[in-house]
């Protein structure tokens, strides 16, 4: 229960991250590797920031604002020196890795390559909101209703969730809101018809390169809040991260649908809470390490991908059958297939 | 309003696939100016359509919309003066996004996109009577996903989507030769209409040599990346497939090759 409720809380704030992957992905349609490296990018700058005696809200402001830089310069990569998207990404991932060691390094004097920063005793934007949500004895009052409901571990509070929930939902809501202004819709054609908004007056250059930004300051943003939420910042922290956001992206929207942008990003993040559970029952099994979570993830991206056209293929074949039952059943002859007119 | 000086574009320059696409194009067109465009596969039609659109450069030669030089303008700048319409009825619109969406991202073409809706109440009230003039029932499909329309009624919109913010320019390239006779002549009759009420400049390319001849106030026949032929204004009502064959014939010194897409 207990573990449960802490990947809850984890999920949300990796919602960000799985939103940023979402509007690479399948918005702009470029897939974007950036993101192992944004996301350490959000929290070395953050924990160095905070380390340093600035104010943790400025700290993760100044994350946000090297993800998007990161994610600009990806965007330049591909689109004005010309390399293919995927080696953009891969490019950028790889020289963050040596930018986050130095951005760590300068906590220390003379420090260059600092790959772990803890934040022991440092003020975070968890700490500073439980300051405030401690004084108002809302904890004890939930706590004693679930022990009298018979729940035997409660979490220490509840604070941290509200903040993590109130971020997410903010986000989900601008993106919403932003996805459907001007610039939205242009860069939402920009991945889905280049050509098309192209005509339209629109630089996709531009876009791309916009719509990359945004996505990696998300990201980044996410490494900032995870890291004060676990109290440190690691050079390791972002391996698999682009997997872990693909994997929250599809696994929401296998379950609850593209319908609407409005639906699709509550799917992400629903997808993205959903991922850290059953992350955290994958570990309760006991013959699993930790050390397999990757392993376990890709198993999920795969899953998630393949399942899906197996199930399809079932529902084409049980379709053709049975008409071909009903036509048999009326003793009418089976025309010829005919190609599908594009026309009709 | 649009004027083509000494165009030349050579594709593969100095390799053995060497192939002179545009040989010293010359053409002006006034204001309100509805020109057909014939010519065999290869002519080098749709190359000068992408000339003035800006898809391509020319190796030599100008480009002036509205007396601007654009010949250097990148193509989504001169989108502002030119609405397009594609041969491939998936060209034109964005799939996965609804018609009210793609009618919005037309309407801001020759404005600054900003972080305004791109759809609210009065722009949606707009679109709605746009579509209305379409006839496809179309105004009540508005949060529909363009990828579920038919072809025709695909290129319909992108029809909508190129005129109706008034471009200087209108480039038609064979935009009904992908749909079945009947859609077609719905956006043939749809391309009238709408160039006619907003007197659009339109260039139109087409290989049904009917359509070219009932169409447009002007005629020009292309050959081998040349204009081998301008039919003007007063001449064109009375022109006939026949006399078009002949001409060609007399200039070429050799028989049309009357192949399928020439006579459509
Ligand atoms: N990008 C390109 N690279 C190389 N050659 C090209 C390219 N585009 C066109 N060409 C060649 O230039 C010539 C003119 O092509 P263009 O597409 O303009 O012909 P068209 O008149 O539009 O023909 P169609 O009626 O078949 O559409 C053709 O020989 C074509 O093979
Ligand atoms: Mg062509």
């Amino acid at each position: 229960m207990l573990a449960l409720f802490g990947s809850v809380e984890q999920g949300i704030i990796y919602a960000i991250m799985a939103l940023g992957v979402y509007l690479t992905f399948r918005v702009l349609d470029f897939p974007d590797l950036t993101v192992d490296g944004s996301f350490v990018t959000g929290a070395a700058t953050a924990a160095m920031m905070i380390v340093l005696g600035y104010n943790p809200l400025i700290a993760t402001l100044a994350a946000v604002i090297a993800g998007f830089i990161a994610g600009c310069i990806t965007g330049l990569l591909h689109t004005k020196g010309k390399i293919n998207p995927l080696l953009s990404g891969i490019l950028m991932m790889i020289a963050l890795y040596s930018i986050n060691l130095r951005i760590m390094g300068m906590t220390r004097e003379g420090g260059a390559g600092v790959s772990n920063v803890p934040l022991l005793n440092t003020d975070t934007i968890f700490t500073m909101f439980q300051n405030f949500w401690g004084s108002l004895g809302i904890d004890d009052t939930i706590s004693n209703m679930l022990r009298e409901m018979g729940v035997e571990s409660v979490p220490t509070t509840y604070g941290t969730v509200l903040v993590v929930l109130i971020i997410t939902i903010i986000i989900k809501f601008i993106a919403d809101w932003f996805l459907k202004t001007e610039v939205g819709l242009a860069i939402r054609a920009t991945g889905d018809n280049k050509r098309m908004i192209r005509s339209f007056s629109a630089n996709t250059d531009r876009l791309i390169i916009l719509g990359l930004g945004l996505s990696n300051a998300l990201v980044a943003l996410a490494g900032a809040l995870i890291a004060q939420y676990s109290k440190f910042s690691d050079i390791q922290m972002g391996v698999g991260m682009i997997v872990i956001g693909l994997a929250s992206v599809i696994i929401g929207e296998a379950i609850f649908g593209t319908k609407t942008i409005v639906r699709t990003t509550f799917a992400v993040v629903a997808g993205a809470v959903i991922y850290r559970m059953i992350y955290a029952f994958a570990l309760r099994v006991d013959f699993l390490d930790t050390g397999d979570m990757k392993l376990i993830t890709a198993f999920i991206v795969i899953l998630a991908l393949v399942v899906p056209q197996i199930i399809d293929k079932q529902k084409e074949k049980k379709r053709k059958a049975k008409r071909m039952a009903e036509r048999n059943a009326a003793h009418i002859p089976a025309p010829v297939e005919q190609g599908g007119n594009p026309l009709a | 309003m649009l004027k083509l000086d000494r165009i030349n574009k050579i594709f593969n320059e100095g390799t053995p696939d060497e192939k002179i696409a545009l040989d010293n194009i010359n053409l002006r067109l006034a204001p309100g100016d509805f020109v057909t465009i014939i010519g065999s596969n290869g002519a080098g039609k749709s190359t000068m359509m992408n000339m003035i659109s800006g898809a391509l450069m020319p190796d030599f030669g100008s480009v002036t919309i509205d007396s601007n030089d654009v010949t250097r303008l990148p193509e989504y700048k001169r989108a502002h003066f030119i609405g397009r319409v594609f041969q491939d009825p998936m060209a034109g619109t964005a799939p996965a996004m609804t018609i009210e969406e793609n009618l919005a991202i037309a309407y801001s073409r020759n404005q600054k996109r900003g972080l305004r809706f791109g759809v609210d109440k009065k722009r949606r009230d707009f679109f709605r009577t746009s579509l209305e003039r379409l006839h496809l029932n179309l105004e009540n499909r508005l949060t529909a996903k363009v990828g579920l329309l038919s072809g025709g009624e695909r290129q319909a919109l992108s029809l909508l989507m190129a005129t109706f913010t008034k471009p200087s320019i209108l480039l038609l390239d064979e935009h009904t030769a992908a749909l079945d006779p009947s859609r077609a002549d719905l956006i043939t009759k749809l391309t009238k209409e709408l160039v006619e009420a907003d007197n659009l400049t339109t260039l139109m390319v087409t290989h049904n040599m009917q359509q070219a001849l009932d169409l447009g106030n002007r005629l020009i026949m292309m050959d081998k990346g040349q204009i081998i032929l301008e039919v003007s204004e007063d001449k064109k009502p009375g022109l006939t497939i026949p006399d078009l064959m002949t001409e060609f014939e007399h200039i070429r010194g050799e028989k049309m090759n009357s192949d399928r897409a020439l006579l459509g």
